[in-house]
């Protein structure tokens, strides 16, 4: 049982910085998950954490205690990797054991652990088997034995479940959510996935070449990103971003086809300044009366079933934006649909910096 | 096959059995000559067809030797197998650490060592041999199994042949590793040999052949008849055959000089194949 | 080359290379700089007295008729090999190719010559040859030639041609089998399909797709007989009759070890190293290609 803080964590390679001063404390026994594009460091920070890197500056503790300069092995730490790296000539036993072998274990001790790990994933059946002979998600359970094995006080997902076919996929995070709510342990997660990122985590860090975007709650970052980029990254299909310009009364955002939306807040600080406005898929409406705000042009529709998606661009300017509606919704290419937005779920940004403005 | 065409199939086979022939002849004839006696081998037409005394050669070749003064082959043989596993162990041996070395390892000058271990793929012992053969004589190493292996033990090719098996190994299985808490030498050992057996056995097998019929080298540095390697022996029948043409012998020591490097081949084909293709990509 | 993951410096790395560090320095780079320093000496018969010529060893090899007749020769038995034993090779690999279940079988009957070392490989064809006793001379005889290639200085070359050619195939054949399984069942098929007989689709199809395996056998084969014939020579010939089989490589043994003649053996041995160099910078311009630093 541990906490982990990050303090001012920065790694380079040579000339080139991967990581710009991470501060984070995870707490203990909290699921927290790293997400980001694929280069924005998050694997980097992991592999820090369990000293497979060193930090060029700052410090990383673990349960109280400075771990820089530590061994992965002196850490208390167990990783999943992406890959396994399960021990090809070794039994999914051997696997299991190997680590605790290598401290020196009693025999006895080894097997309980092992047994116990193996009935807590149901890989029992499998422990004479090698790796070779398993499944995707067998290896995967087995990977995870290997971590539950050692006891530790901190558990390292390097992007787990990228390797498992979609459905696989979905029964695994279920899992791996289960297994760590009964063990308790604190873990860290690192995807780019960001629907298994909201599924899995307490806490959120978004990380977006090398800097902390946001930190929080898949709902805090669902309804307030702080940035442009989580807004992008964070919801499926992702948010519609379009360009306008603040009134110079601060009250409306103008588009160039001088339609405009009123603003929940006015913000007359921001007078005649260029924003970027966040509307959500689901949050547009359609709405035939006269309260329509604007209206689209449909390009093509996507039937989901649950939903239908339609694609289209505002009328007199070329900005696309996607709706989301509920249910199936028929309709046609080349309709023009009246839209309705409710104006406390726009999002504003700043254009130059990408920050939330509020 | 694309399409059935019976008679170009059938060339096929016609062109692959003769080469085969082709292929087999001398080593056919050879072995004709070591199933029969002194008197049959020196009539004209020699035989095509095996005869019946080919335990009786083996038997005398074996343990007396060819002619007045030749030693028993036996020994030969003996000398033959150290001298092919000195140098297929050695070479591999030296090469796994200096690959583990530069692959796993940062340190000053490993790029010098690196290329110091390149050159020698340009220095065979052909071109070298008169200063590599003071060098041997000083250190006392004349006669002796160290002197007919260690100079022909530093080898590029393995270096770089596991120096590539290695960096295909991936990454994670040493991070793993080492959250296991397995240092440089535990993940040699433990893992890293076991994952690179089948190349470390194809490799073997290519270099116990190449030291097995090493020939120039052990002919200059073995003056006593008790150090002679099969291979190198058969220079010397070959120019007593001049005199007294004992060729049911001459040829049955041929034949031992090259069945267990054919036998490791033929029994080890699968190995072979890999070995050669896998050293010389 | 280096793994991302690696282990940090320590005294380890240096324990690990030694071995291999210490036995290149003292068998191969301390000798081959003692060939170099030798090769711009001239030393006495007896070894007493040494004298510092600069590069007149090698202006008395490159005056020398018989060097430069060595080193043509040198390239007409390397040519020679090369043509034989790839041509020979080629045929039974595309052969082999196209009865794909049995050539694993053909493949085993095949290989054996890889397996004899040079020098017996040269006693095996000197006893088929043998002027008085041998099965093809022999028949030879029959027809109404009389061989005889220890008077006969071209036949001498035609026997270590066939005796080096002979050992060769084997490891030509294995190249040019693989490389045409590597080659997509699916091009074969496609040419077919456009109505290509067997013999068309092995010209515009199979032996253009096989070049970079030809060139490097070509290497190989070019290393293999320059340097790797040594014991054929040495078994079967001599390098006699008059020399008619002197290539280089046993020339540098004959001058160095026979003739005594250390300048000179070592100036030649300079010069073969040079030709070693200029062949692995060759074939290493081919294999870079899959060979990243």
């Amino acid at each position: 049982m541990a906490e982990i803080h990050l303090n001012k964590v920065c790694k380079s390679y040579g000339d080139v910085d991967v990581l710009f001063g991470i501060d984070w404390t995870i707490f203990d026994g909290e699921f927290v998950v790293i997400v980001g594009p694929s280069g924005c460091g998050k694997s980097t920070l992991l592999r820090t954490i369990a000293g497979l890197e060193k930090i060029t500056q700052g410090e990383i503790s673990i349960g109280n205690r400075v771990v820089n300069d530590l061994e992965p092995a002196e850490r208390d730490i167990a990783m999943v990797f992406q890959n396994y790296a399960l021990y090809p000539h070794m039994s999914v036993y051997d696997n299991m054991a190997y680590g605790l072998k290598i401290r020196g274990l009693e025999k006895d001790e080894i097997e309980r652990r092992v047994n116990h790990a193996a009935d807590t994933l149901e890989i029992r059946d499998y422990l004479d088997r090698s790796p070779r002979q398993l499944s995707g998600g067998q290896r995967q359970r087995v990977a995870m034995g290997r971590a539950i094995v050692r006891e530790p006080s901190v558990f390292l997902f390097d992007e787990p479940l990228s390797n498992l076919d979609a459905k696989l996929r979905v029964q695994m995070r279920l899992e791996i959510k289960n297994l760590q709510q009964r063990l308790g342990i604190t873990s860290v997660y690192v995807t780019h996935d960001q629907v298994e990122a909201m599924t899995l985590g307490h806490r959120l860090m978004v990380l977006n070449g090398g800097y902390v975007e946001q930190l929080g709650t898949p709902i805090e970052l669902y309804e307030k990103p702080a940035t442009e980029f989580v807004a992008g990254f964070i919801g499926s299909p992702s948010m519609n971003l379009l360009k306008a310009k603040i009134s110079g009364d601060g009250t409306k955002a103008e588009f160039s086809d001088h339609n405009s939306l009123y603003l929940a807040s006015a913000l007359p600080s921001q007078a005649n300044r260029q924003v970027t406005i966040g509307l959500r898929p689901e949050h547009l409406m359609v709405n035939k009366t006269s309260q329509a705000n604007m209206s689209i042009k449909v390009n093509a529709v996507e039937h989901l079933g649950a939903d239908t998606l339609a694609h289209g661009e505002f009328e007199g300017c070329d900005e696309i934006v996607t709706l989301r509606l509920h249910g199936i919704v028929m309709i046609n290419q080349g309709d023009i649909l009246p839209l309705e937005i409710d104006p406390d779920k726009v999002h504003i940004f700043d254009t130059e910096t990408g920050k939330r403005l509020e | 096959m694309v399409e059935n065409r019976p008679y170009v199939t059938f060339m096929a086979h016609a062109v692959l059995i003769f080469g085969v022939i082709i292929v087999a002849l001398p080593i056919w004839v050879t072995f004709v000559a070591a199933t029969h006696d002194e008197l049959r081998m020196t009539q004209i037409p020699l035989p095509l067809l095996p005869g019946g005394h080919f335990f009786e050669n083996l038997n005398e070749v074996l343990f007396e030797g060819v002619g007045s003064r030749g030693s028993p082959v036996g020994m030969m043989l003996l000398n033959s197998l150290i001298m092919a596993l000195l140098i297929a162990v050695g070479k591999i041996s030296i090469s796994l650490l200096s690959a583990f070395a530069i692959v796993y390892f940062r340190f000053p000058f490993r790029m010098g060592f690196f290329w110091l271990i390149f050159i020698t793929l340009m220095l065979p012992v052909e071109v070298r041999i008169l200063p590599t053969f003071a060098v041997v004589a000083d250190l006392g190493l004349l006669d002796s199994y160290m002197g007919l292996s260690l100079p022909l033990i530093a080898s590029a090719t393995a270096t770089f042949l596991f120096r590539q098996v290695f960096l295909g190994v991936p990454d994670e299985l040493l991070e793993a590793a080492r959250i296991d808490g397995a240092g440089p030498m535990r993940f040699f050992w433990d893992i890293l040999l076991p994952i690179t057996r089948t190349n470390i056995a194809a490799l073997f097998v290519i270099l116990f052949i190449y030291g097995w019929n090493q020939y120039l080298w052990p002919l200059l540095i073995t003056t006593d008849q008790s150090m002679y390697t099969v291979v190198m022996a058969i220079k010397q029948l070959l120019e007593a055959a001049e005199e007294t043409p004992q060729w049911h012998l001459i040829m049955m020591t041929t034949l031992l000089a090259m069945a267990p490097p054919i036998a490791v081949v033929v029994g080890m084909q699968k190995l072979f194949v890999k070995g050669l293709t896998e050293t010389e990509k | 080359m280096l793994k991302r993951v690696h282990f940090g410096p320590s005294v380890l790395p240096f324990l690990l290379v030694g071995p291999q560090i210490l036995i290149t320095l003292i068998f191969f780079i301390w000798p081959a700089s003692q060939a170099l320093y030798q090769s711009v000496l001239i030393e006495d018969a007896f070894g007493l007295s040494s004298e510092f010529v600069w590069f007149d060893n090698f202006i008395e090899l490159f005056e020398d008729v018989g060097y430069w007749e060595s080193v043509g020769r040198t390239f007409f038995f390397s040519s020679l090999v090369a043509a034989l034993s790839m041509s020979a090779a080629l045929i039974l690999a595309a052969m082999a190719d196209r009865i794909i279940k049995v050539v694993l079988a053909y493949q085993t009957l095949l290989i054996w010559p890889y397996a004899v070392a040079p020098v017996v490989a040269g006693a095996l064809w000197m006893f088929l040859f043998d002027p008085t006793l041998g099965i093809v001379a022999y028949t030879l005889d029959m027809f109404g030639y009389d061989w005889n290639h220890k008077l006969n200085g071209n036949e001498a070359m035609t026997l270590v041609v066939f005796a080096a050619s002979w050992k060769m195939v084997s490891y030509n054949f294995l190249f040019f089998v693989a490389g045409m399984q590597s080659i997509p069942k699916s091009l074969i098929e496609a040419a077919a399909i456009d109505g290509a007989g067997p013999l068309r689709r092995f010209t515009s199809i199979i032996f253009p797709l096989l070049s970079p395996t030809t060139f490097f056998l070509l290497v190989m084969n070019v290393v293999y007989a320059f340097f790797d014939t040594f014991g054929i020579v040495h078994a079967v010939t001599k390098g006699g009759p008059a020399r008619a089989t002197e290539i280089l490589v046993y020339k540098v043994y004959n001058d160095g070890f026979i003739g005594l003649d250390l300048g000179g053996s070592a100036a030649q041995s300079v010069i073969l190293m040079m030709i070693v160099i200029a062949l692995t910078v060759v074939q290493f311009r081919y294999v870079e290609k899959k060979v990243a630093y």
